[in-house]
């Protein structure tokens, strides 16, 4: 139900409104409005009772298993929120000048520190709002380097075709054109296709390292060689950080940039839109081109780096930098971990991902990649289920949610047909990944013996299957009275 | 196994390709490459006049799972686009190979057409991928 449909006409929320309230005389009488507001008309309590059992219906992170491939769905501690939501934070206008703002100063630059020592890069800019602004900050940045040396031939950026579509779309936006690298069978990046793909006219590479198929990149060193022999600069999309943070450095592979999502990797609260953060990091050839600010640290003091210290800067990427709740909420996350903390992310992420992949072989399961490791994610493939029982991976995924499980990322990578992409992330229980691998156990029982009852889940929640066609082409999200 | 009718040529990429009898060519996707996507939601066909070659991604069909890029099967110029498809995407669900074509080109060179597979090899690699 809409709030707009408990409305009563003339019913209003007046239990916070002080009883003497002066008439708002200055505005011109022919600016009022003569109409009503179009608001619904509720009390207070119908408000909060309406909101409630709207979040009560949710399916968030707080309330179930989430193993959302690729989106690293870990649990966000609360003393990260009650520590950023100190006085002295929350009432800082971003607009206080840099002398009375040292105590933020201090943990973005701490942050900043962080996380280039973590990712084995020379410079950071927490500038970006946002993983897609981060990639856009990071290919503005390998143009601006390009266009710095004159080297205008360069028009192409290389992007695996495992990629995530924003790499893709990042490039296009950044007026390059977008060729496509074919992977191999065990996973890995086709050398021989790289090899021919590069050239004079190869600005980068886009790479997700591990990648979106769940399995690391073995062969690396040999990719940035061929794209650095050609002329061309590495970027690292850093949607996969969990699966290797403290571990392994971008910045060692021989990256020359890389967006964070510290929504992801480091644990802020995000889905539903946001807000999410995205520092970039670049290697010394980039240092010039960073987007600012940036924050630095002179003579015991800290103070925004801004156009007049960085003037090649690739620009500003909104009015202050970056989400200042958001990267704070990353700092304390990151100061309780330490170095040795994030190494324990890595190890429990991919040790929890491999247990996982494990057990669902075992139970009959057919992995993408039967002779890879696990990352800190991996893909089943219902291909089987979908052929012979016509049960497919949006069935078993629709089933799941009765089961009480968020389901997985569905369809996603494109490569392998009806998968299911799953990543528990490190701050599951063993027992609570056993409860999902028995509902799957027992979902694919049913398919067998059952089908109906997969093919037209969920049954237990308020909606029940959704048209998606319909949703897609004639989408209506407007209330009209 | 999706239906593969012998008288077009294919491309790796799912394409499919019918020359006319005026020269000019019409082209789709194919029943197999429909199946994969699922429901079509949304078609971005190419402009009439536009210019493409081999490989080039021309047009855009999106479904509820993916959208995905149609790459032009030869090098040629748009002479026109399936206008249609714009309020019903879905015929390319239903008649992949009829009313579901996307776009006619006029050819640079015929001789392109040679490159293509035939209806056996397309179906040799559909069932590979299966």
């Amino acid at each position: 139900m809409l709030i707009f449909e408990h409305s009563q006409p003339g019913r209003a929320n007046t239990a916070q409104i002080p009883r003497d309230i002066d008439k708002v005389a200055d505005i011109p009488e022919q600016f009022l409005r003569t109409t009503p507001v179009g608001l619904p008309e509720v009390s207070e309590m119908q408000t909060v009772r309406h909101f409630t059992r709207l979040s009560q219906k949710n399916f968030s992170i707080d309330t179930q298993f989430y193993p959302l491939g690729s989106c690293t769905m870990k649990y966000n501690p609360r003393g990260c929120n009650s520590l950023a939501l100190l006085p002295g934070f929350t009432q800082r206008h971003p607009l206080t000048p840099d002398n009375l703002s040292q105590g933020f100063l201090a943990c973005m630059f701490d942050l900043q520190e962080m996380l280039k020592d973590v990712t084995g890069m020379k410079g950071v800019s927490m500038a970006p709002m946002a993983g897609a602004q981060g990639e856009f900050a990071g290919v503005a940045m390998i143009r601006a380097y390009h266009d710095a040396k004159g080297d205008d031939a360069r028009t192409e950026i290389l992007v695996p075709d495992a990629a995530h579509g924003t790499n893709p779309a990042t490039a296009t936006m950044c007026n390059y054109k977008v060729k496509e690298i074919p992977t191999d069978d065990q996973g890995d990046v086709d050398i021989e296709a790289l090899k021919a793909a590069v050239g004079p006219q190869t600005a980068g590479i886009m790479l997700t390292n591990p990648s979106t198929l769940g399995v690391f990149e073995r062969r690396i060193k040999d990719i940035a060689d061929i794209v650095h022999n050609a002329g061309g600069l590495l970027y690292y999309d850093g949607a996969n950080l969990n699966a290797i943070l403290g571990k392994v450095k971008p910045g060692d592979m021989g990256f020359d940039v890389i967006h964070m999502n510290l929504h992801k990797t480091f644990s802020t609260p995000h889905g539903g839109g946001g807000p999410g953060a995205g520092p970039v990091g670049v290697s010394e050839r980039l240092l010039p081109y960073m987007p600012v600010p940036v924050v630095t640290k002179q003579d015991d003091q800290y103070r925004l780096l801004t156009e007049k210290d960085i003037p090649e800067t690739m620009g500003r990427l909104s009015a202050f930098m970056g989400n200042a709740g958001v990267l704070l909420r990353a700092y304390i996350y990151a100061s309780m971990l330490g170095r040795d903390g994030m190494q324990r992310v890595a190890e429990f992420a991919t040790l929890n991902a491999n247990y996982m992949m494990a057990r669902l072989k075992q139970a009959g399961f057919q992995l993408a990649f039967e002779n890879r490791r696990a990352t800190h994610e991996f893909i089943v493939t219902l291909k089987k289920q979908s052929k012979e029982l016509h049960v497919s991976a949006m069935d078993f995924a629709k089933r799941l949610l009765d089961y009480n499980y968020h389901a997985p990322t569905t369809y996603f990578p494109l490569l392998v047909p009806e998968c299911f992409l799953i990543e528990p992330t490190e701050t599951e229980t063993k027992q609570e990944m056993d409860g999902f691998i028995d509902a799957m156990i027992k979902i694919n029982e049913e398919a067998q013996s059952n089908s109906d009852l997969v093919t037209s889940a969920p049954h237990t929640l308020p909606v029940k299957r959704l048209d998606d066609v319909k949703a897609a082409k004639q989408l209506d999200l407007s209330w009209n009275n | 196994m999706s239906n593969v009718p012998t008288e077009l040529r294919y491309t790796k990429s799912h394409e499919w390709v019918r020359r006319e009898d005026d020269g000019t060519v019409t082209i789709g996707i194919t029943e197999h490459a429909q199946e994969l996507l699922g429901d079509l939601v949304f078609v971005e066909a190419p402009e009439a006049g536009s210019t493409y070659a081999v490989g080039d991604d021309c047009a855009v069909v999106e479904s509820v799972k993916a959208a995905s890029d149609v790459y032009s099967p030869l090098t040629g110029d748009i002479i026109e686009a399936n206008e249609a498809l714009a309020d019903t995407p879905e015929v390319i669900n239903s008649d992949p190979y009829g009313e579901g074509w996307i776009f006619k080109m006029k050819l640079a060179d015929e001789g392109e057409l040679d490159s293509l597979l035939d209806a056996s090899a397309y179906a040799e690699q559909i069932a590979a991928e299966d």
